[in-house]
């Protein structure tokens, strides 16, 4: 069990959101969307950029995991991504990777 | 206020309703047939749009969604100040909900809620109500008028526009910069945060300025901010005005407007008055009125209290708010207002379908400020959910640009024609 799982069930725990009627959590993968999910506003719904910012939709995994570290480290300085790269953990840029890997370009 | 089913019926026996929607004008009954599991969302803006496009995109069409929006268009309140600057006109920026009915099929009903009842579960309109298992309320901001002795609504869209919102004040504000003298003063005054959008007036600021220097050099901005001092990206601001129109922009802290001569275009602050040629007052806000009539706004604020989990209202059951109307430590701004209502919608999918919400969200928001024809900056954070303090909390690494520049001026208009579809394509 990895860490932001690990969190996340603590949470649920804590706060007995899962004592009552037993409901499950949100699916993991939805969690993965819901996270891509925030990079819309400027490279498009699912990575679909319909403007000058680059199509994330069907991007290589490795190439974005190493692209969003390099921003977070600051290898590499863009207008914008550092302040972005910078707010997510490295198990995050894989999960986003996941789904945007996943879509059809 | 809310009307119950009875009073409707008279209303409309009486002959008083006008009728909008063909067929249903008469029976003042439920405006929309309900389909199974309803969600109905309040306002079609920034939040309420990406809500409804969401929930039908992620919720696989299960979920029949009902977007009640005044206005037939949607006009973009990002970058309307560039239309005073003279870079877009509001046409560019006007855009309708075509695609989000064809392509998601949202159902969209074109009116004004006038009461909700949280007991029922349904939202009224002129001519008829909606009821719905869960209701998204995002209707924006509303202006606190009484704050300034003298202005009220009908003074705002006759004569002293605010322009907050865009639309016709935008133009009218455009058409009277355009007419004032050379030599003239602009006064715009800054409400005390919060108010939508931290960095909108100062932006507006350099945009008046760009059209002034080219058009009437010898003119000043002056700005009357009721807070103690600048807001949002300051020293980037700052820069802008003396580098970009040196002496032509005057700032002013502490000077919250209490009062205005209308007719003499004269303002009073606490240490002074002020003539202006231009008057821009842009007036201190609150939630949308509409939360105000729900209920979902406490005694001790004049936003809404939500769980950041699902955006469920701490006061209503059932009821959840998004955008600008939201009780936050967050900015109030378009990308903004999409981010909430993704996290919305995300939850109301999972709670529908017996699951619990998403339990670590993240969110985004990015501003960016035109501050000439082609030069911006942006101020960029994310947020993450704490789960001890159940807030959303700044991550490390956010930030402001470390200059202006055209790159950013560029990508701006990358990021408005992304969002854009994002909220409506
Ligand atoms: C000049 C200016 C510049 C800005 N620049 C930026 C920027 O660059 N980037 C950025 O991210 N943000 C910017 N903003 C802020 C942004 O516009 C708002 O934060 C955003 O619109 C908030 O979204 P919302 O959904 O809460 O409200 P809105 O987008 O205002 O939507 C609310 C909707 O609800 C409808 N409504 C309200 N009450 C009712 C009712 N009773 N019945 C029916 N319909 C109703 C309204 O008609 C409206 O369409 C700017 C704002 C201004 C004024
Ligand atoms: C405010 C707009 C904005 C947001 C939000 C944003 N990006 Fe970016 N992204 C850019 C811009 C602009 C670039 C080009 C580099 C730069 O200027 O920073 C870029 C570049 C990238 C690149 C490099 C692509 C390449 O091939 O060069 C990746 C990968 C990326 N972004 C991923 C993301 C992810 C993942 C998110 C969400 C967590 C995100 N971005 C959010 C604007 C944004």
């Amino acid at each position: 069990m990895n860490k932001l799982r690990f969190q996340t069930f603590t949470i649920a725990f804590i706060t007995g959101l899962t004592l009552s009627s037993a409901p499950v959590q949100a699916a993991g993968d939805n969690h993965s969307r819901n996270l891509a999910a925030s990079c819309a506003a400027c490279h498009g719904t699912d990575g679909h950029s319909v403007a000058g910012t680059p199509v994330l939709a069907g991007m290589d995994k490795k190439l974005f995991v190493t692209q969003m570290k390099d921003f977070k480290s600051g290898a590499r300085t863009g207008t914008v991504m550092n302040n972005h790269a910078k707010g997510y953990s490295d198990e995050e840029f894989e999960k986003m990777a996941d789904f945007f890997a996943a879509q059809k370009r | 206020m809310s009307l119950d089913r009875r009073d409707f019926l008279k209303l409309g026996a009486a002959g008083i309703v006008v009728g909008v929607f063909p067929g249903c004008a008469t029976s003042a009954g439920e405006i929309v047939r309900k389909n199974g599991q309803r969600v109905v969302i309040v306002g079609g803006g920034f939040g309420g749009a990406t809500a409804a496009k969401y929930i039908r995109m992620w919720g696989e069409e299960k979920i029949e969604v009902v977007l009640v929006e005044r206005n037939t268009q949607f006009i973009s309140c990002p970058m309307s100040n560039t239309v005073l600057g003279g870079s877009r006109t509001i046409n560019d920026l006007t855009y309708n909900y075509d695609t989000l009915k064809k392509k998601y099929g949202v159902k969209l009903v074109h009116g004004e809620v006038t009461a909700i009842d949280p007991q029922k579960q349904t939202v009224i309109l002129a001519d008829g109500y909606l009821s719905y298992d869960r209701l998204i309320v995002a209707p924006g901001v509303d202006f606190m008028f009484d704050q300034i002795e003298g202005l009220n609504a009908r003074v705002a869209g006759e004569s002293l526009p605010h322009a907050w919102k865009a639309g016709a004040q935008t133009v009218m504000l455009k058409k009277q910069i355009e007419s004032m003298r050379d030599g003239g003063v602009f006064a715009l005054s800054i409400p005390k945060a919060p108010y939508r959008c931290p960095p909108g007036p100062y932006e507006r600021a350099c945009q008046v300025a760009f059209y002034l220097k080219n058009n009437k050099p010898k003119s000043k901005v002056l700005i009357l901010d009721a807070n103690p001092d600048i807001t949002s990206k300051k020293g980037l601001f700052t820069a802008a005005w003396k580098e970009l129109y040196p002496g032509m922009v005057e700032y002013r802290a502490n000077a919250a407007v209490m009062k205005v001569d209308v007719a003499g275009r004269i303002v009073k602050t606490e240490f002074e008055d002020v003539k202006a040629d231009v008057l821009n007052i842009i007036p201190p806000m609150k939630a949308g009125m509409v939360a105000n009539m729900a209920g979902l706004v406490g005694a001790e604020s004049r936003w809404c209290a939500v769980d950041f989990l699902s955006y469920e209202s701490k006061l209503q059951k059932n009821i959840h708010v998004i955008g600008d109307s939201v009780l936050a430590a967050l900015p109030k701004s378009g990308h903004m207002a999409t981010s909430h209502a993704k996290v919305c919608a995300a939850a109301i999918i999972e709670l529908m379908q017996g699951r619990q919400p998403d339990a670590n969200p993240s969110i985004a928001n990015t501003c960016y400020s035109m501050v000439s024809n082609n030069e911006a900056m942006h101020v960029a954070h994310v947020y993450r959910f704490n789960a001890e303090k159940k807030e959303m909390i700044a991550a490390e690494g956010g930030g402001v640009s470390a200059a202006r520049s055209e790159i950013e001026g560029t990508v701006a208009n990358y990021w408005l024609k992304n969002v854009l579809a994002d909220v409506l394509l």
